[in-house]
């Protein structure tokens, strides 16, 4: 390649190095397998880059993943996966400006405003991270009963959750939906914002550098309509977060098909406080112990 | 099928076999395995390999109860899906197995000659396989003795092999040549002949014990042996790669190599197999993906 020179400098150009913006899968940064991209934009119409665009297979693989890392995740104690999910923030915060800039490009918002959104987001992970070793004294507890038994209900993870992220809140927004569901023991596969998913792309980089397990957050960006429908109806996704759907029929469409496969659904619109959140991905494990002699005897089981 | 070679004859042969061109079979496997099979010729491939499939259970922990179990599912996998070929399991759990698949159709194949290593004195081995029949094995899956193959004794892998065979009487002699051991792609030929002129109804890759288990060019030179061998003795010979292959993509793989190597001749649970555990499964989850039009999961398979 030939020099550029600058006329006034006369010293050579340096060419930026673009970012590509890939997927998030099973800890991996791959392109979609279909090899496809969409061109993403500002919402004035100026180019931002080109993004991978996931297919059918796409999900299917980041199920896959999300599968293999919901155990060994639910299986770490509360108290480290705090720890990751304030790493998170440490991350985010030591590059909160990078991340304002790409959520103003993405959004129009002025750079402050970004930077007030992105600050949000750090403080949401925060306060999810302090939930982790809160949920199970809060949700769950011993229930008293009329018998010669301790009987104790807790809170455990559903599994898989499927994210369908809003598509106006880029950054704000999926991590209100992710943390929530990761903190007690969740993994979840995210269909990102479809006009808007570099912030949610690179927001992919900030947890691969938290030491969380590859698998436990999987981001695809590409048509809601083309992968929401697929992450509905698969029969090994526990859960489904249809919040980011604004589309009445097709939240319809999505909440028949999840039906047909057992899922719990969060519908369209439906807000909480973060203990309701938390609560959307969880089920309950009540288990009836035997008590007095038989228990102290070692015979408890 | 006993041969009329001497074990000079027959070690002769074997040696003067021209070399593989490895890079050439390498390159045609991963050429097969580039084929796209979809919709219906997908759903007849899915159902193809589940009647193709020796179920496998060979662990130290198997119970009558887990082996029981597994018959069930090898007669009825799920709901319309047909039986699978065949129960693979050890010697001693052979009557256990033959009793809960009568009147099935499903076969019973046993290991022995000191499975997986095959490592003890012939006269046990022996004594092994017949034990086997005894109980009621209609294949025996035997392993060659890789210590004399790799030491260049093949007149007495040869003898070996034929000994079995006699001692396994009418059941199918499938011999495991265990080519994750055998290293090169030439002795794994030399070892496919082997077997063959001693008497082989099938050849199978690998026990699933090592590292390496079958491998798709591993399993197309063999298939190329057994061809070559039916050309020039008119005997056909079965297949079976077993370890490693996990999903139906590989499956599928393994059927494109079958039809295009071998041919509709082959194409049938009489003369190949997969020997797999776990395959089944993602056979039955494609399956349903097949007929209810979404990705299904673990939770609608049985655990085994």
């Amino acid at each position: 390649m030939s020099k550029h020179i600058d006329p006034v400098r006369t010293e050579p150009v340096r060419l930026r190095v673009k970012k590509t913006y890939k997927l998030y899968v099973g800890g991996k940064f791959p392109r979609s397998e279909s090899g496809r991209s969409y061109p993403v934009t500002t919402p004035d119409g100026a180019e931002l880059a080109n993004a991978a665009l996931a297919s059918r297979k796409d999900v299917r693989d980041a199920v896959a993943a999300a599968r293999k890392a919901q155990k060994p995740w639910a299986g770490q104690t509360a108290y480290l996966r705090g720890q990751i999910l304030y790493r998170a923030a440490e991350m985010l915060e030591g590059r909160a400006g990078q991340y304002a800039e790409e959520l103003s490009d993405a959004t129009g918002a002025e750079l402050h405003a970004a930077l007030g959104t992105v600050e949000q987001a750090i403080d949401r992970l925060v306060h999810y991270a302090g939930w982790t070793d809160k949920v199970a004294a809060v949700l769950g507890g011993a229930n008293p009963v009329a018998g010669p038994y301790f009987n104790h209900t807790t809170p455990e993870p559903l599994g898989v959750v499927a994210v369908v992220a809003p598509g106006a809140d880029p950054l704000l927004g999926l991590v209100e939906a992710i943390a929530p569901a990761i903190a007690t023991g969740n993994t979840v596969v995210v269909a990102t914002s479809e006009s808007m998913p570099l912030p949610a792309l690179s927001f992919g980089e900030v947890l691969a550098t938290s030491d969380l397990p590859g698998g436990v957050v999987n981001l695809l960006s590409g048509k809601t309509s083309e992968l929401a429908p697929t992450l509905a109806s698969h029969a090994d996704v526990n859960g489904l977060d249809l919040s980011g759907v604004h589309d009445s029929d097709l939240a319809t469409e999505l909440e028949a098909a999840a039906a047909e496969t057992l899922k719990v659904v969060r519908r369209p619109g439906r807000s909480g406080d973060s203990l309701d959140l938390l609560r959307q991905w969880i089920e309950y494990k009540t288990v009836w112990h035997p008590a007095g002699m038989a228990a102290t005897a070692g015979g408890g089981y | 099928m006993g041969s009329i070679l001497s074990g000079v004859e027959a070690a002769s042969l074997v040696r003067s076999l021209p070399g593989v061109d490895a890079v050439g079979l390498e390159a045609r496997a991963a050429g097969l395995a580039t084929r796209s099979i979809k919709k219906e010729s997908k759903a007849e491939a899915i159902d193809l390999a589940i009647g193709m499939i020796d179920l496998t259970t060979l662990e130290g922990a198997d119970t009558p109860g887990k082996v029981r179990s597994l018959c069930a599912k090898a007669v009825r996998p799920d709901g319309d899906a047909p039986s699978t070929a065949a129960i693979c399991v050890y010697g001693a759990q052979v009557a256990t197995a033959k009793a809960a698949l009568a009147g099935s159709g499903v076969k019973v194949a046993s290991v022995a000659t000191g499975f997986p290593a095959g490592q003890v004195p012939l006269e046990i081995r022996l004594a092994d396989t017949e034990s086997a029949v005894r109980e009621g094995a209609d294949e025996i899956d035997m392993v060659i003795n890789r210590g004399a193959f790799l030491a260049g004794d093949l007149e007495r892998v040869y003898h070996e092999i034929k000994a079995v065979k006699a001692a396994a009487g009418d059941a199918r002699l499938k011999v495991i040549l265990e080519t994750g051991e055998l290293v090169t792609y030439d002795n794994v030929r030399r070892a496919s002949f082997l077997a063959m002129h001693a008497g082989a109804d099938f050849i199978k890759t690998s026990t699933g014990k090592v590292g390496v288990n079958a491998t798709l060019p591993v399993t197309l030179l063999m298939m190329q042996a057994v061809r070559d061998f039916r050309a020039e003795t008119g005997v056909q010979v079965g297949v079976k790669p077993a370890g490693g292959i996990r999903n139906t993509k590989d499956a599928i793989k393994y059927l494109v190599t079958v039809n295009e190597i071998l041919g509709d001749d082959w194409l049938s649970a009489h003369w190949f197999r997969f020997g797999a555990s776990s395959l089944l499964n993602d056979l039955l989850m494609q399956r349903q993906k097949l007929k209810t039009g979404h990705y299904s999961g673990p939770d609608y398979v049985t655990v085994d």
